[in-house]
Parts: C-alpha cells; structure tokens; sequence
C-alpha cells in the first residue's frame, strides 16, 4: 500500500489526514507536504494518523522534522493516533514527551495548551 | 542454510517487500501472532538502515535478508555492504543522519531483546531473533 495524503483547513489548523504507510520509502512524500505547508505559512498542523497501517523510524524523523518547522514560527503540530502499535514506537523513542497525541480531531484542534 | 534468503538492490521502495516477506516466514515457522507486528517492524527498520547506509556511502551494492527457522528462536540477519565510512559518528549534527540512524537504532533496541548489531570494513549485521512457539507450529 501506498502513502495517501490530504489537507484541509479546520479554524486556523490545518489538517493533514494520513493513510497507509510511512516508511523509507513514502515518508519522503509526507516531508514534502509537511514543508510546503509550512513555507505556505500553515504553522498549526494536526496530522490525522488514523489511516495509517505502517509507521517506522523515517516517518518519525519527518514528524520530528516537522515538529521543528512550526516551532521555528511559534507553531505546534499535533498527532491524532489510538492505535496501539502506532503508538508503541512513539513511547518506544521517547517521542510521547514531544507530541502531544490527541484521541481525535475534534480534540486536536480545540487544544490551546 | 537460512530458510528463506532475499537479496535486494539497496533501495527503499524493496524494503515493504523485505518486510512483508519476514512477516510471512516469520509466521509460518511459529511466531506468535501478537509478536508479528514487531518482527515486522524491526526488518523494516533494518533494511531501512541498511539502506541509508549504502545511499550515504554512495556505493550501490545489495541488502541480504536471511530468515532461519532454528527448532526454538527464529533469527533474522540483515546484512549491509556498506563499509564502516558510511556509519555515521554519534553526535553528528543535530536533525541529520546520525539521528535517523540513532532514532532506527532506538526502534529496533526497544522491540528486540535479542539483538546484535556489528560493523565491519566490508559491511555490517543485525542479528535479531525471536522465540518460536512450539506448539504452533504451521503445518
């Protein structure tokens, strides 16, 4: 399975809804994305990790990367992820303490903290 | 002789099927179910090094995957040609390769109890391996 992406504005978030897989491979594509939002000055992000099957070590770095992004103009990204064996790895490198990790959209985008 | 052994260019667009494959053999010597994921995981995140590997040290070359069905442990070697210039030094600059390579390192050391990691001058290996439940066994 490939990767599907697409984006559409919430208030003043914008949300990036993920599906299927992050890898070596396709994480290259979600970089992108993640780059051309930010360079179109969309710096609150919410990535919608619902559809995703497959995450790795690359797509965590391109989220981190990300991450970084937004926070160079004083913005935030935020995860939307319930799914176990997503979120092992994110507890597994530590990451948990660095995105906050919302059980739904709703509750992304209404989060002010 | 392992039981299955796969060779692939060192690209990543080959490291879903490296993945899937050891998922599928991993299952069939015994594996439990609920560890697959994990198995899964920790060959992608190998061969994904692997990979990064041979791209930075700009030399092409292959990624050997050898899945051995062993009578208790399934074991898994990931085996890269990329000599030890490719490996990148830890603490190199913050956001660059070293992380990617730390952050896989990190994946595979909290999912794999049994691990081991070389580096030699023709290339390195992870070596990673997983109990078989007996009384599974796919017929």
């Amino acid at each position: 399975m490939d990767l599907s992406l697409s984006t559409r504005a919430v208030g003043d978030r914008t949300v990036v809804e993920v599906g299927g897989e992050i890898d070596v491979y396709t994480a290259p594509k979600l970089r992108e994305q993640l780059v051309e939002l930010v360079n179109d000055g969309k710096y609150h992000l919410v990535v919608d990790m619902e559809g995703v099957d497959f995450l790795d070590s690359t797509g965590l770095g391109v989220l981190v990367g990300g991450l970084k992004r937004v926070r160079a103009h004083e913005g935030s990204l935020r995860l939307v992820c319930n799914q176990e064996r997503i979120l092992k790895i994110f507890r597994i490198t530590g990451l948990t303490k660095v995105f906050p990790i919302h059980t739904s959209v709703d509750d992304a985008v209404a989060a002010t903290d | 002789m392992a039981t299955v052994e796969l060779r692939f260019s060192a690209l990543p667009e080959h490291v879903r099927t490296a993945r899937l494959v050891a998922a599928a053999v991993a299952r069939r010597a015994g594996v439990d179910e609920s560890v697959l994921d994990e198995v899964r995981l920790a060959v992608g995140e190998a061969c994904s090094r692997a990979v990064g590997l041979h791209q930075r040290g700009g030399i092409g070359g292959a990624v050997r995957v050898a899945l051995t069905d062993q009578e208790k442990r399934f074991l898994i070697e990931v085996e890269d040609e990329a000599g030890l210039d490719a490996v990148p030094a830890a603490g190199a600059a913050e956001g660059g390769e070293a992380d990617e390579d730390t952050l896989g390192l990190a994946v595979i050391t909290g999912l794999v109890e049994d691990l081991e990691v070389t580096n030699g001058a023709s290339g390195g290996v992870i070596r990673m391996s997983w109990p078989v439940s007996v009384a599974s066994v796919a017929v």
